[in-house]
């Protein structure tokens, strides 16, 4: 039987769009022009796939730049050791006069960016001038000029500035090559100077690096030559991604994927201290707050230990000081370490005139001992801590409510005053010397994520000195930061809650991972196969 | 003469359901916009500290960066003025530059609307190719074996949430089994699982229409018929049954696009599949308002064409519908 017309070209039209759509998905895979192999294999062979949350927002230095120098494609003047020590980079060497207003960077000959052209100082002004224009580190540094002058980077202070080397380590400081910039200073490319360098890139989520043939060292056979970053949002994946031999080094793993990949015979876990608390910042100049006995109370009455063995499943994370051991210059193991004691809150308060209600809440002169502990979902352990400390200071006679927001919230509410108490996680590590970033946190109008409202004339006036004290005797600098961490611990304008440890698993076919406290990189030059 | 007369009014219905459809991209993409814009505004936090952190990372975010974003995305202006603008760039075909990467939004979709045509389709391929087969096949022999298993099947698929499922389809095919990607998008075959994950929930609906389809037909009149006069069941299937079934399976693909499109938003978020549902989310948590309105504006249009495709092919597999039979 001869069908009609119309039947049969539907029937062909339905056929060929079947057809159609098999090879279409089949030569999509293959049309970035890299070898695949057939049959799937867990991850390219010789490619080292490194995973973690951080999206890359943008090309330029402020944004993206971290994620570019953790994976060595772009370097800095300077940089850090793992002990945060200053090591040279793109500088050989610096000097500062004797008034601490000039620094001199001499930088190193015969490098050569990306592209192949040579490192110049101009091209190295040109990057400065770029991020000291824009709102970042080196705005704090009271920069008058920067120039160069017979090869050397020379910067002008309109005041002595200790931490300026340390700012030269921030990645939006990084330097890139005159190609990698726009007829309006935008940047399009990045043409770094570090041992990668970038082969491809598709923002937000990854990008792909090779080894770079000018950084110059001898080429040592079973190095990772290639390597790529993927973003990927949640940590459940990061970790299916290394358990399933796909990734080789995940970061930012949350409690229970360690615990998993604990068990799993396909990942090795590194962990290290970062120079990271958690902390509740405290509103000093609030009625209910002013008195540093209600702060103490609300010190003894947290179990730190309790919360880092039950949340972070790690009981050494429990903050016996501001400052965690990794901040070696300012941590004080002599210092006595913040301890619970829930009856010695309540003597505290008692003896501050907060007496016990019928409801277990405290009260003094018909007001309520009630207060408004705000946390963000940014980091995830905050919202759980948060309501840990609420069931803690409950049991001393405090009414906690626990607000949810954004990190926003957080510095906004500094600003309008309105912030109570909030919970929050700062990063001292940002700078390796953290005298720049507390200089923010404890000046005299507190700081955005540091002290609110606390009066203090000793520690403003010591971190100033800190600041600018370029040719200060080691002893005394030690002294000062000794008795800044003996300050905060006795009169809390910051109640420390728990420290941070960065646990990132790797795969079982590399050798010599290593997780740099300062998360600036993530030694992928020093990497082997197995 | 004949052919000509009878072809104008069905020409002239093609052009009335495109104008339709047309009219209604354009309410969708008004309305779309509109309702991202109030919400965007509506959620806690300050947005220039949000998009301030969006672009720096929060732990750099103090009010110095925020005042500078304020200042230089214009965020204190009336909210009236801003919508109004947006409108007006809209009609312009315009969607504004992303507050977080300063990218035109346009160019940011233009890259992540691919990747996420090619996981709907094949999706919505897979889904096709799995479930209207056993619901055929479990339609035959109601009461079968095979109709109480693909039963119990679709019953768990589709309670489970599509980012269980994907978790679960990862544990087995990529850590246990090893034989497929477990996320990203440039290992070969790392569509597979995402596609797969939405396959197999819309495979759990469409199966099961098509075998409350298929004994339908199987009990009609024509289908006897069709057995009485000779034809094996194969033969009657192919050209008796096949097309009934399709009309409701196709029709019914019309609702399963909303899931589709909110189960992309989570698959790709899972699978770290740069798509525009990705996209979305992200741009949510930075309070990013032009890349929120050009993402959901992209997948509302996107809801509309799938739309009329299906309403298309229902047309094209029942021709009741189109010459007025039915009535």
């Amino acid at each position: 039987m001869r069908r009609p017309a119309p039947v049969r070209f539907r029937r062909a039209l339905l056929a060929a769009a079947g057809t159609a759509l098999l090879p279409w998905h089949a030569a999509r895979a293959d049309d970035r022009g890299q070898p695949h192999s057939h049959v799937f294999t867990a991850a390219a062979a010789d490619v080292l796939t490194v995973v973690g949350p951080w999206e890359m927002t943008g090309l330029d230095p402020s944004r993206a730049g971290y994620m570019f120098a953790r994976m060595e494609v772009v370097e800095t003047l300077l940089d850090v050791d793992g002990r945060g020590r200053l090591q040279i980079r793109l500088a050989t060497r610096w000097q500062v006069s004797a008034d601490g207003l000039e620094w001199r960077f001499t930088l190193r000959s015969n490098r050569r960016y990306h592209d192949g052209t040579e490192v110049t100082p101009e091209s190295v002004l040109a990057c400065l001038r770029r991020a000291h224009g824009r709102p970042g580190v080196l705005s704090m540094a009271g920069i008058r000029s920067i120039a160069v002058d017979s090869g050397a980077i020379v910067f002008t202070m309109a005041r002595p500035f200790a931490p300026l080397p340390y700012l030269l380590t921030h990645s939006s400081v990084q330097i890139l090559a005159p190609a990698s910039f726009d007829a309006r200073g935008n940047v399009v490319k990045i043409i770094g100077t570090g041992p990668f360098r970038i082969t491809s890139l598709s923002l937000p989520q990854q990008f792909n690096v090779e080894r770079f043939a000018g950084y110059g060292g001898l080429p040592i056979p079973g190095l990772v030559q290639r390597a790529r970053y993927i973003s990927v949002a949640r940590a459940e994946t990061r970790t299916l991604l290394v358990e399933s031999g796909q990734a080789d080094l995940a970061f930012s793993l949350d409690p229970p994927s360690i615990r998993r990949l604990q068990r799993s015979p396909k990942a090795v876990l590194l962990a290290e201290m970062l120079p990271r608390t958690t902390f509740i910042k405290l509103n000093s100049g609030h009625p209910l707050l002013a008195d540093v006995r209600v702060r103490r109370a609300i010190s003894l009455c947290v179990e730190r230990q309790g919360i880092a063995r039950a949340l972070l499943r790690d009981p050494d994370l429990g903050a016996t000081q501001l400052f965690p051991p990794s901040m070696r210059a300012w941590h004080d193991p002599s210092l006595p370490p913040l301890r619970t004691d829930p009856l010695a809150a309540r003597t505290l308060l008692e003896q501050a005139g907060w007496r016990l209600g019928a409801d277990g809440i405290r009260s003094r002169a018909g007001t309520r001992l009630a207060l408004t502990l705000t946390t963000f979902v940014d980091r995830p352990e905050l919202p759980l801590i948060a309501t840990a400390l609420q069931e803690e200071m409950r049991q001393i006679g405090i009414a906690v409510r626990v607000v949810i927001g954004n990190s926003s919230d957080i510095p906004a509410g500094h600003r309008s005053g309105a912030l109570q108490m909030g919970l929050v996680a700062r990063n001292f590590g940002n700078l390796p010397d953290p005298v720049a970033t507390l200089l923010q946190d404890f000046g005299p109008e507190g700081g955005d994520w540091g002290a609110m409202g606390w009066r203090n004339g000793e520690v403003p006036g010591l971190l100033q000195r800190l600041a600018s004290g370029t040719q200060a005797p080691p002893a005394q600098q030690q002294a000062d930061r000794a008795r800044v961490a003996a300050v905060l611990q006795s009169e809390l304008p910051l109640i420390p809650v728990v420290w941070y440890r960065q646990v990132c698993a790797t795969s079982l076919r590399i050798d010599g991972a290593s997780i740099d406290p300062y998360e600036r990189s993530y030694r992928i030059s020093q990497l082997s196969w197995k | 003469m004949t052919t000509i007369s009878s072809r104008a009014p069905a020409w002239r219905g093609i052009a009335t359901a495109l104008a339709q459809r047309l009219l209604q991209a354009v309410l969708v993409a008004l309305l779309v916009g509109t309702l991202c814009f109030f919400m965007t505004r509506m959620l806690p936090g300050d947005m220039a500290y949000r998009i301030a952190a969006g672009r720096y990372g929060y732990d750099m975010v103090t009010s110095a960066a925020a005042e500078a974003v304020r200042l230089e995305l214009g965020l204190d202006r009336p909210w009236l003025a801003a919508l109004g603008d947006w409108w007006q760039r809209l009609l312009q075909l315009d969607l504004g530059v992303s507050q977080v990467t300063a990218e035109p939004v346009m160019v940011e979709i233009e890259r992540q609307l691919w990747p996420t045509l090619r996981l709907s389709v094949l999706a919505m391929f897979l889904s096709l190719l799995v479930g209207p087969l056993l619901g055929v096949l479990a339609g035959l022999k109601p009461g079968g074996l095979l109709d109480r298993v693909t039963l119990a099947v679709s019953v768990v698929l589709r309670a489970l949430p599509s980012f269980l499922l994907g978790l679960v389809l990862v544990l087995v095919f990529s850590v246990k089994l090893g034989i497929l990607p477990a996320a990203g998008h440039d290992d070969h075959g790392s569509i597979v699982l995402p596609a797969l994950t939405l396959a197999l929930g819309m495979a759990a609906v469409s199966c099961r229409v098509a075998r409350d389809a298929m004994v339908q037909v199987r009990g009609s009149a024509y289908f006897a018929f069709a057995l009485t006069k000779g034809l094996s069941m194969r033969q009657a299937l192919l050209r008796h049954g096949l097309r009934n079934v399709a009309a409701p399976v196709i029709a019914y693909l019309g609702v399963q696009l909303v899931y589709l499109v909110e189960g992309v938003v989570l698959v790709e978020t899972i699978f770290a599949w740069p798509g525009i549902g990705h996209a979305l989310v992200h741009a949510i948590f930075g309070r990013d308002v032009p890349m929120i309105q050009g993402t959901a504006l992209v997948l509302g249009l996107m809801f509309v064409l799938f739309n009329a495709l299906v309403d298309t092919a229902c047309a094209f597999i029942d021709p009741r519908r189109g010459a007025g039979h039915a009535a």
